[in-house]
């Protein structure tokens, strides 16, 4: 179903059958691999009792959505992603190929890993930003803009080669001042309803607000499929999403704040799988 | 799943925190632009922010309304079970007015944390103190001081 709901991408129709073979065939080797979505035991000073996947607070029906690959809309992208991976841009006349070879070896564990110091700026990253790096400096192109197709696509690809494998990302070291930036915000209520990310994810996720379900708003299923958006989305769109919920003005997307933000929400989720392209209702 | 909430022991807080700490104390908010000014006596706020009584299908309008406030978001309510979806953040509001004075439920309205201290219920007639607040929603209440009374009155009914 999903692809054809797309939109006016006639490759969709025109390689849907091509398409359903090589989704078939990543998803075959992806999906054989257990995936944690949930942690009784955190380590010791962990503030969550259990972690858990969005993916378990979701409806059955949309479970199965993204349980299959060849339905899970998020793929699109995926494979967008992957022709990019291949194509030289820039004055370097480079792809992402030339420098980092299969990305089923090179992109094993950096899905999972991100945020990530970087020496050179003196501070974390996330993979968007560090697909712009190589963008600017190794291939002499243009950045790409954080929500464009483009981006999307590549994230949601260089994801899924992690998929399976634990998010663990360091907090240490040249790291803790964000780590701890990020905390201060996730406990910071905000905004003219007054609320703190922990309001919700913390103190009452599986409890229904409204018709939603709250879970521990996890990121380690990014970039997520949303019905609501009908397309995939990245983490700082849901993080500016949850903000606005609450009347606060949101933080810029590739901001320090935001990315400081999401080193700390992915060290909340450490131990999960990487499961992109997460669906979404 | 989740932690359960925990009403009954904050309850107790009105008796202690509140009943010591705010007799017949001004408000903080009243001091700011805008709103109307309030007295806290006790546990609770005695008089009508308009100085009349609210109209309760009013109120229920605005409990319903998501822009507005929204209340279905947290809490559950029987009389308005035609309305779909009803959050389970907050403790059911089903016969709220047999375990609250007026006065109390007006001041939980007008800004809960002053009975609830750490809640996640917003305060509804407040427009200071916050951060980070959206621009077109700085310097404002989220309800004004008529609809904080008109859902009132229909909170009143809920025996
Ligand atoms: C008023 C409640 C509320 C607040 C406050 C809130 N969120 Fe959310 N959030 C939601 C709801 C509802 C959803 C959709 C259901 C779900 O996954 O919990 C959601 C979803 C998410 C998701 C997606 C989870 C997934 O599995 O796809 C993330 C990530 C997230 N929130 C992070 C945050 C962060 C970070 C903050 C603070 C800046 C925050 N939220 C504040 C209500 C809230
Ligand atoms: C984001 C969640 C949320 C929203 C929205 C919300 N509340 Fe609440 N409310 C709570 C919680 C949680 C409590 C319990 C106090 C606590 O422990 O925090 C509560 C407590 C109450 C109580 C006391 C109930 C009791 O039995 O102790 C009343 C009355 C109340 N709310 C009315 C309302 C009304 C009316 C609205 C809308 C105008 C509203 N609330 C909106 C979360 C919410």
């Amino acid at each position: 179903m999903g692809l054809r709901k797309m939109g006016p991408n006639k490759r969709n129709l025109a390689v849907g059958a091509v398409m359903a073979l090589m989704t078939l065939g990543l998803g075959v080797a992806a999906q054989a691999q257990e995936m944690i979505r949930r942690i009784d035991n955190p380590p010791p000073g962990h503030p969550l009792p259990e972690i858990i996947s969005g993916y378990e607070f979701r409806a059955p029906e949309t479970q199965a959505l993204q349980d299959d690959d060849f339905d899970n809309p998020g793929f699109l992208w995926v494979e967008q992603g992957e022709e990019l991976w291949d194509e030289a841009e820039g004055k370097a006349g480079k792809s992402c190929a030339d420098c980092h070879g299969d990305p089923a070896e090179s992109m094993k564990t950096a899905g999972a890993e991100y945020p990530k110091w970087n020496e050179k700026l003196g501070k974390p990253i996330n993979l968007e930003a560090r697909i712009n790096l190589c963008r600017t400096e190794n291939m002499q192109a243009k950045p790409w803009k954080l929500e464009s197709e483009q981006m999307l696509s590549m994230t949601s690809f260089v994801r899924t080669q992690a998929r399976g494998v634990p998010v663990k990302v360091q907090i240490d070291g040249p790291m803790k001042p964000f780590f701890e930036k990020g905390k201060k915000l996730y406990y910071t209520r905000m905004g003219q309803l007054d609320m703190a990310c922990a309001n919700c994810h913390e103190d009452n996720y599986g409890k229904r607000i409204r018709s939603d379900m709250l879970s521990q708003g996890q990121i380690n299923g990014f970039p997520t499929y949303r019905l609501k958006w009908q397309k995939v989305g990245s983490i700082h769109r849901r993080f500016k999403g949850c903000m606005k919920q609450v009347r606060a003005e949101p933080f810029k997307p590739g901001s320090d704040e935001f990315t400081a933000l999401e080193l700390y929400v992915a060290y909340r989720g450490t131990g999960l799988s990487v499961e992109a392209p997460a669906v979404r209702q | 799943m989740g932690v359960d909430w925990k009403h009954k022991t904050i309850r107790a807080c009105i008796g202690l925190g509140l009943g010591l700490g705010m007799s017949a104390m001004l408000a903080t908010g009243a001091a700011a632009e805008g709103l109307v000014k309030y007295e806290v006596v006790d546990d609770g706020v005695p008089q009508s922010l308009t100085g009349k009584p609210g109209d309760a299908e009013r109120g229920r309008k605005v409990i319903i309304n998501r822009k507005q406030g929204n209340c279905l978001a947290c809490h559950a309510i029987s009389v308005l079970a035609s309305e779909p979806f009803h959050g389970e953040i907050g403790p059911s509001l089903d016969g709220v007015a047999e375990r609250y004075s007026e006065a109390q439920l007006r001041l939980i309205l007008i800004n809960a944390k002053a009975v609830f201290p750490d809640t996640i219920m917003p305060a509804f007639y407040r427009n200071d103190g916050f951060t980070r607040v959206m621009k077109k929603f700085r310097g404002k209440t989220i309800l004004t001081a008529q609809q904080v009374e008109d859902v009132l009155a229909f909170l009143k009914a809920l025996k």
